[in-house]
């Protein structure tokens, strides 16, 4: 790595890539300071399919990588020379998609001669709170919950120890909000619709079914999330109610679906909070996007004395800046960059952190 | 002096200076194009002795190819572009092919054929005259028995040759041909299928 700029305070400038489900994101940052953070989505082309077409959200990054990397550079007002080092994501995500940003960020590493760290988006994740005014304090329970993922995971070391705790065994939860929002003829995506009908809705007027909440699976389960028996219930609980010539009562129903959602991935976040003694959690993922999650969680959190930490929303979905920012981090404390050959990981663990560390000279 | 990059096939690169090729790295290998990319670039420059900024531009095979390694190909190709602020030149990768029977000395009409997967071939179909290669017809997509043009000799590929690709780019404008072909030939809508009416779960 360049030691050119290397002194006393200095912090790197890093620019991150992800492409690991439908969004194409490049972010810049410098240390924990953020420069930029420019995303292309494709959602509006996989509307019409009611979820992400993995082929269709490949073809997309193609055609955004190039526009993105200039926006991305002109929002930050930097031109590519002033990059210090590039970040990408090697998993987990879509493998088609991955490897646009693989293949975009080994070709733009070795045009311009910077060292390139291969990361994990989960821990990508987590990582985007270190670009908030305040530091984030370690060791903290971290709740992700998108349409790609949900996984609960305990975070001692950013660039060092994570470890998961629990993911879903089935659905992530934001495809159960795209499916439940199917069920009562909304589009896609689900989230901010169900969200917009549950409005004035009676959360209690359902009692629809938590998965993996009883008593036989707190311990196996502890920690996992299912979400299908709650979309099936609903389908089967809206189904009834047609059958039988009844007003369907959309908003009872999307806000106690609702409920149910919010109720089992704050639980099992705050039984970790408890479990392990770490009176913090971190929230991800575009699912807190969700007044209700944002609202209960801060509830819960008073509560029990945890303390709350949402970065914000264009941080929190899928995007580059928190690739640059976990590179950054990686570069900070002393971590070589990776070697060219890595791949995309589909199925990458969150215990890698980085990939492919180039070993030491 | 420009670099080219294939991944239609295998993987392939080259640093290529007028006539010659300096240096070209390739792999059969039709599954790990993301995984090889990096270093076979960096390893084309190393052998050529060539720093990026050296070059004027960058030649990207378009394809057709199987969708997934072909877009490692031109992502990169477009990429690295990006990073020394040179042009990306899009090629038809079959052109590569013909381009190598031509220079062998191959004359006549010629059908350079692919494997497209699914039980399906890419094919276009040349004419090699003496002063060079065109394309007349293709590239297209259809299962091995109804490839068209029987009248041509049949030459089936495995690789493209990334040498011969920025060899082509240079020969076509030297020529005056545009090569337009700005969106990748995947000759392939992508697999989806439109959800129909949702299914009950109760019964
Ligand atoms: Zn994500």
């Amino acid at each position: 790595m360049t030691t050119r700029n290397a002194g006393e305070g200095w912090e790197p400038v890093v620019l991150g890539i992800e492409t690991s489900c439908d969004e194409t994101g490049v972010g810049i940052v410098r240390g924990s300071t953020l420069l930029a953070n420019v995303i292309a989505s494709s959602m509006d082309e996989h509307a019409r399919y009611g979820g992400v077409v993995p082929e269709v959200a490949a073809r997309a990054h193609l055609e955004a990588m190039n526009p993105t990397l200039e926006a991305a550079l002109a929002e930050a007002g930097l031109g590519i020379g002033d990059i210090d080092a590039i970040a990408v994501t090697s998993g987990p995500g879509l493998s088609g998609a991955l490897m646009v940003g693989v293949g975009a960020a080994k070709a733009l590493a070795v045009a311009t001669g910077k060292p390139l760290y291969a990361v994990n988006h989960l821990v990508g994740h987590v990582g985007a709170d270190v670009l908030a005014d305040d530091a984030l304090e370690y060791p903290t329970i971290a709740l992700l919950v998108s349409g790609g993922h949900t996984s609960l995971l305990v975070v001692r070391d950013l660039v060092g120890d994570v470890e998961l705790l629990g993911e879903t065994i089935d659905d992530a939860a934001g495809e159960a909000f795209d499916k439940v929002a199917r069920v009562l003829g909304l589009p896609y995506p689900g989230g901010p619709q169900i969200d917009r009908v549950a409005l004035g809705g009676d959360p209690k007027a359902i009692h629809f079914p938590r998965g993996l909440m009883q008593a036989k699976d707190l311990e196996k389960h502890r920690y996992d999330f299912s979400f299908s028996g709650l979309k099936t219930a609903v389908a089967r609980w809206v189904e009834r109610a047609a059958d039988a010539g009844e007003e369907i009562p959309v908003a009872d129903v999307a806000a106690s679906f609702r409920e149910a959602v919010v109720d089992v991935l704050l639980t099992k976040a705050f039984r970790a909070c408890a479990d392990f003694g770490i009176p913090r959690l971190l929230l991800g993922g575009g699912v807190v996007a969700n007044a209700r999650v944002r609202q209960v969680a801060a509830e819960r959190a008073e509560t029990q004395g945890v303390t709350l930490r949402i970065p914000p929303l264009s941080l929190c979905t899928d995007n580059g800046a928190m690739i640059a920012a976990l590179g950054a981090q990686l570069i900070a404390s002393g971590h070589r960059p990776s070697t060219l050959g890595f791949g995309a990981d589909s199925t990458l663990p969150v215990t890698q952190i980085q990939v492919d560390e180039r070993p030491a000279a | 002096m420009l670099l080219a990059i294939d991944t239609s096939a295998g993987t392939s690169v080259a640093v290529v200076d007028g006539d010659t090729v300096l240096a070209e790295g390739s792999t059969e290998d039709t599954m790990r194009h993301a995984e090889v990319i990096g270093e076979l670039i960096d390893l084309v420059l190393t052998e050529a002795g060539v720093e990026p900024d050296a070059l004027d531009e960058v030649v990207a095979g378009m394809g057709p190819g199987p969708f997934t390694g072909l877009r490692v190909g031109i992502v990169a190709a477009r990429a690295f572009a990006f990073g020394i602020g040179r042009p990306v030149v899009p090629v038809v990768s079959h052109d590569a092919i013909a381009f190598e029977e031509w220079s062998a000395g191959t004359r006549g009409p010629l059908l350079v054929v692919t494997d497209a997967r699914r039980r399906e071939v890419y094919w276009s179909r040349y004419e090699l005259a003496a002063a060079a290669p065109l394309r007349t017809s293709g590239p297209g997509l259809c299962v091995p028995a109804a490839v068209p043009h029987p009248e041509a000799v049949r030459i089936d590929a495995t690789q493209v040759g990334a040498g011969a690709l920025g060899r082509v780019a240079l020969l076509h404008r030297s020529l005056g041909r545009a090569d337009d072909v700005a969106e990748p030939l995947y000759l392939r809508s992508p697999d989806v299928t439109m959800p129909g009416a949702r299914k009950r779960v109760s019964q």
